[in-house]
């Protein structure tokens, strides 16, 4: 809870961006590829707000994280998971198209932010590999020779998010269903998993539920060595 | 107006005028989001501080501050990442009686809230004072779940949430204005939600 904050971009105001792609990850995750017209270098692990307005002025906004890495300029990858009873996230996956403007803010965070420091352990459940995939992308085209390891806990082979972009640095667990083959079987995330890939110093960074995310802080600390300060948590909630 | 293409919304929220500007109703849900591993908490060693401008620093152990004068708090909660819970209902002891022990001094402005993990969140004294804050141990008749900021944590439900500091151990009262965990980044230093105050700047 004491790392230097350091300063952060401004958030910008309101403003429409365009959506120039839309890239299916998985079943239920799409990345939509928008245009910034106002755009600032976010910081990787930061996230950008979208508001939908209705015809009447009704409106609701919602936090996306940012999976593109500040050198990829001028534009924002906002990875979503699509949630059955969600209001904004279905309407991103089933009415938003190429070409739709789309009303945003960001970049903003400033807890869940990595500025360089390593090694680098990052630990994702689900969908929570978007920010530190922004960590991963940036590290590769800046900072390769900082050492880094991602752990990603997914339910089945399905479920994988930038499955084509994983490299050796990359550790996949899979909770429910495990592609044949594999030596782990299905389990939940454990100690063994952590202190495989615990760096002796060095930040963490944590994102997925709250769940997933305080397990696996707390194996890391009590497991895998880690004090609490190197370790930085983002939790997903509710962001339908 | 510019409007969203295809973009009906689905009116959550019921009466009008009930949620501040781009919240949304979450219903029975209470999203936990704290940026930080939810710490083990011994009872036996906590105590509740007020200091700093104060003229008499005080200290009440978990045993002490539950014999203060109970107050409760019923109404609505915002979290900045736009969720609203309704109707929630809290039990402690108002901020107020703790200042009243500890008798500010004059040039007391601000406060700072302090966790146990290290959070801190700053407010205007204003804000804590007149029936608006409180230090709370019960949510809905129940202990408050650890999850949730218990066994005790602040709440200021005037305020967005990140201002109501879980697992608090202080108070301290300030002459100038100390920007806490989220205020310095990137986040509103005050955080009305009827004035959408979220980020710098707003």
């Amino acid at each position: 809870m004491t790392e230097p904050a350091g300063p952060l971009p401004p958030v910008s105001p309101w403003q429409w961006g365009r959506v120039e792609q839309i890239r299916v990850e998985n079943p239920h995750v799409k990345t939509l590829r928008v245009t910034v017209p106002d755009w600032v270098p976010q910081l990787p692990g930061q996230h950008y707000v979208v508001r939908l307005t209705a015809d009447d002025g009704y409106t609701a906004s919602r936090s996306y994280s940012v999976g593109s890495p500040p050198e990829d300029a001028g534009v924002v990858e906002l990875t979503v998971d699509r949630l059955p009873n969600g209001e904004v996230s279905p309407y991103l996956h089933d009415e938003l198209r190429v070409g739709d403007e789309l009303e945003l803010r960001g970049p903003v965070g400033g807890h869940f932010v990595w500025r360089g420091d390593g090694p680098l352990l990052l630990v994702a459940g689900g969908s929570g590999v978007v920010p530190v995939m922004a960590m991963l992308r940036h590290r590769r085209l800046v900072e390769p020779d900082v050492p880094a390891r991602l752990l990603y806990s997914v339910r089945s082979p399905t479920e994988l998010i930038y499955g084509g972009e994983l490299g050796d640095e990359t550790t996949v667990i899979f909770t429910r269903q495990a592609p044949a083959g594999q030596r782990r079987p299905a389990a939940r995330i454990g100690p063994a998993d952590l202190g495989a890939v615990a760096f002796d110093s060095g930040p963490a960074y944590l994102c997925g539920s709250s769940g997933f995310v305080e397990t696996a802080a707390r194996l890391l600390v009590d497991a895998g060595g880690y004090e609490p300060g190197r370790v930085r948590l983002e939790r997903y909630g509710p962001t339908g | 107006m510019r409007v969203s293409r295809g973009f009906a919304g689905r009116r959550r929220g019921g009466e009008p005028g009930r949620l501040p500007p781009g919240q949304y109703d979450v219903g029975a849900d209470w999203p936990v989001l704290t940026a930080e591993l939810t710490p083990r908490i011994d009872l036996d060693r906590w105590t509740m501080r007020v200091d700093g401008l104060v003229e008499q620093p005080q200290s009440w152990t978990w045993g002490q501050v539950r014999t203060l004068a109970a107050s409760h708090f019923d109404g609505d909660i915002h979290c900045v990442t736009t969720w609203s819970k309704l109707d929630t209902s809290f039990a402690g002891v108002s901020v107020d009686t703790l200042l009243a022990a500890a008798r500010p001094r004059p040039e007391a402005t601000y406060v700072v809230a302090t966790s146990v993990t290290g959070y801190t969140t700053n407010l205007p004294l204003d804000d804590v004072v007149a029936g608006k804050a409180w230090i709370v141990w019960e949510y809905e008749g129940r202990p408050l779940p650890i999850e949730h900021g218990g066994p005790v944590r602040m709440i200021v439900p005037h305020l967005y949430f990140w201002k109501s500091a879980k697992w608090i151990e202080s108070i301290t009262l300030l002459d100038h204005d100390e920007p806490g965990f989220w205020e310095v980044r990137g986040y509103h230093d005050r955080g009305d939600p009827w004035r959408e105050q979220r980020y710098a700047g707003d």
